[in-house]
């Protein structure tokens, strides 16, 4: 094998190394630069209501987004996860709706979540299956359990609690914002620093990078593995909650695109489908890209069949800058 | 006749019809280096992740300084302070050299923010990983932080053999660690191997170099067909006389055949 870094285009390889070293560069210059188009050629994209409306769209898919990421870098993928979060948004409103306590059914939703979420990574790690055939399965399961669970009605969110993260104030007086944007900011921040200061961050690069090489260095990556779908039931769970304060009612047919938006996130944000590559930041970003992209384009008056166009070619156009980027480096 | 360091008796590994150690024995002593040498497919690769916890053999047993063992992890063996290279590097491509070394045993910040918060300690990991390649006049590698997947093959050979140098603390096992090092890396590895035991360690060494492993070697371990077929040491037998060995041209206990050493000391 050639030595390609000491001999062939140093400032090209440089560039590709900072991209290796930070997958989320590229995306967020997209960000940018789409936040400059729509604020020179519209007049009511960059305003403080606009912008704060754009985040609080895209909170529930950035969430769900958050657990696909930490999937998706095991070289995995989770096809069920709205699904997962569907569920969770009924049994938080069917509970209360028939007298329970509002915490309470936020704790038997988080607990399902989880569990849903474990079974998917318990199948995966311990039967080999492919995450994909799994959570296809799962999806399956879970969203006609949702709609057995609903007795073909939506629930309405009547309590305070379970409404509580589209609740907030107002920061400096006139910037909306609300609890979900708050936990959402301290959840990526959590997750962030999981993956990139402690042990089982490294873990879950490692594993997802080649899963022997992980295993013959003492890696427990079955354990991890299986963290890593717990930990995203968690997540989804947390996504639940975040969507009920965004809708009146919990409807089992709600967000039934949640897991291809969340994997457009994703993979908009720079994490490889092949895993161990990408970052929390990153799906950040490719959620910010992708809400942006929907409101900028509502107020230049372009329909939003072609925001649909505009967010698949979007998607292409990161997996290939990915693999451009790898290839570079070799 | 002293304990060996490590040993091994009648192992085997099949792996459907594969037979890839077939009642294979080892015998590793202080302070020696022992080279295993023979045919690709020979079952070397198998013999050494037995050693080393990365296989549970089918059958058989391991003695660690005389006491049965058992490894059903590559953890175990490494908590027993056994550092292996292995032939596929057991590297993460896409991360750095320093967060490569330390993968598995990572280190965190002392007090609260390493106890509680599990904070990674990566100044000190840096820092660490960086004295090592020094310390090996590993000079190819030009900073710590570099991306292993943009390391030439070597490279990653150079990062693999020093992370097996850093943290061995009983023996050392090598799975053809010169294969993809240039001349002048080779002799690196090879002084390092040296200074292995010179630190009193045993080495084992898989190599198909016969000059390289006359010159190194205390024993060699001939292997077969999925077992030992002969030990000799390296004063007593030519590099014919062990590549007779190696392909069944020539049997131990022949005419002509080196001093089978296979339980000496
Ligand atoms: N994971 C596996 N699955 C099936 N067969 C295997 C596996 N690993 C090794 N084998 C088989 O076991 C035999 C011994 O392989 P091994 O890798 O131990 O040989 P080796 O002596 O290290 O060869 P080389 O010099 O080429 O590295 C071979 O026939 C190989 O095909
Ligand atoms: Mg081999």
């Amino acid at each position: 094998m050639a030595n390609s870094t000491a001999t062939a285009g140093p400032l090209r390889n440089r560039t590709a190394e900072a991209f290796l070293h930070n997958p989320a560069l590229g995306p967020l210059g997209a960000l940018v630069v789409a936040i400059v188009v729509f604020s020179v050629t519209t007049s009511t994209f960059l305003t403080v209501d606009n912008l704060s409306l754009v985040v609080q769209q895209s909170l529930v898919v950035a969430t769900l987004a958050l657990g696909q990421t930490l999937i998706v870098l095991t070289s995995g993928i989770d096809l069920a996860n709205a699904a997962i979060m569907v569920l969770g948004t009924m049994l938080f409103a069917r509970l209360v709706t028939e007298g329970s306590s509002p915490v309470l059914a936020l704790v038997v939703g988080f607990v399902v979540c989880a569990a849903l979420g474990g079974v998917s990574g318990g199948l995966v790690t311990w039967l080999n299956l492919p995450p994909f055939i799994v959570t296809l399965g799962m999806l399956t399961v879970v969203l006609a359990a949702g709609r057995l669970y609903s007795q073909g009605n939506s629930w309405p969110v009547t309590d305070p609690v379970l409404g509580l993260l589209g609740e907030g104030g107002y920061l400096f007086g006139q910037v909306r914002v609300t609890h979900g944007m708050t936990l959402a900011v301290v959840m990526f921040a959590l997750v962030w620093y999981a993956l990139t200061q402690t042990s089982w961050g490294k873990h879950v690069y490692a594993l997802g990078n080649d899963p022997e090489a992980a295993r013959l260095t003492g890696i427990h990556v079955g354990r991890t593995r299986f963290s890593v779908y717990l930990i995203a039931g968690v997540i989804y769970a947390f996504a639940a909650w975040q969507a009920l304060g965004r809708i009146p009612n919990a409807d089992p047919n709600a967000f039934q695109t949640g897991n291809l938006d969340s994997i457009t996130a994703v993979v908009i944000g720079g994490t490889s489908l092949f895993g161990g590559r990408g970052s929390v930041l990153g799906t950040v970003v490719g959620a910010l890209i992708v809400a942006v992209l929907r409101s900028g384009l509502t107020q230049a008056g372009i329909d939003s069949l072609y925001q649909d166009v505009a967010t698949g070619v979007l998607v292409i156009a990161a997996v290939a800058f990915d693999q451009l980027a790898r290839r570079r480096s070799r | 006749m002293s304990t060996p360091a490590l040993q091994a008796r009648g192992l085997v590994k099949r792996y459907g019809r594969v037979t890839a150690l077939d009642g294979a024995d080892f015998d590793l002593y202080a302070g020696e280096v022992l080279a295993v040498v023979g045919d690709n497919g020979a079952g070397k690769s198998s013999l050494i992740k037995a050693l080393s916890g990365a296989l549970v053999p089918d059958d058989g047993t391991i003695l660690l300084d005389g006491a049965e063992t058992r490894f059903h992890s590559p953890l175990d063996a490494r908590r027993a302070g056994i550092e292996t290279v292995h032939q596929t590097l057991a590297l993460a491509p896409a991360m750095d050299i320093a967060a490569n070394l330390f993968l598995g045993r990572e280190l965190r910040r002392p007090g609260p923010l390493g106890g509680v918060l599990r904070l990674l300690d990566k100044p000190a990991m840096r820092r660490q990983a960086q004295e090592q390649l020094d310390a090996l006049g590993i000079e190819t590698v030009q900073h710590i932080g570099q991306i292993v997947e943009t390391l030439s093959g070597g490279q990653r050979q150079a990062v693999a053999v020093a992370r097996a140098a850093m943290f061995g603390s009983r023996m050392v096992i090598m799975d053809e660690p010169t294969a993809a090092l240039g001349v002048k890396e080779s002799r690196l590895v090879l002084d390092l191997i040296r200074r292995i035991r010179d630190r009193g360690l045993p080495v084992v060494l898989i190599s198909h170099d016969m000059p390289q492993v006359f010159e190194l070697a205390d024993r060699i371990h001939i292997h077969r067909l999925g077992r030992r077929a002969a030990v000799v040491r390296p004063g007593d037998a030519s590099m014919s006389q062990v590549v007779s060995l190696m392909t069944g041209a020539l049997r131990i206990g022949e005419d002509g055949a080196p001093p089978d050493v296979s339980g000496a000391e």
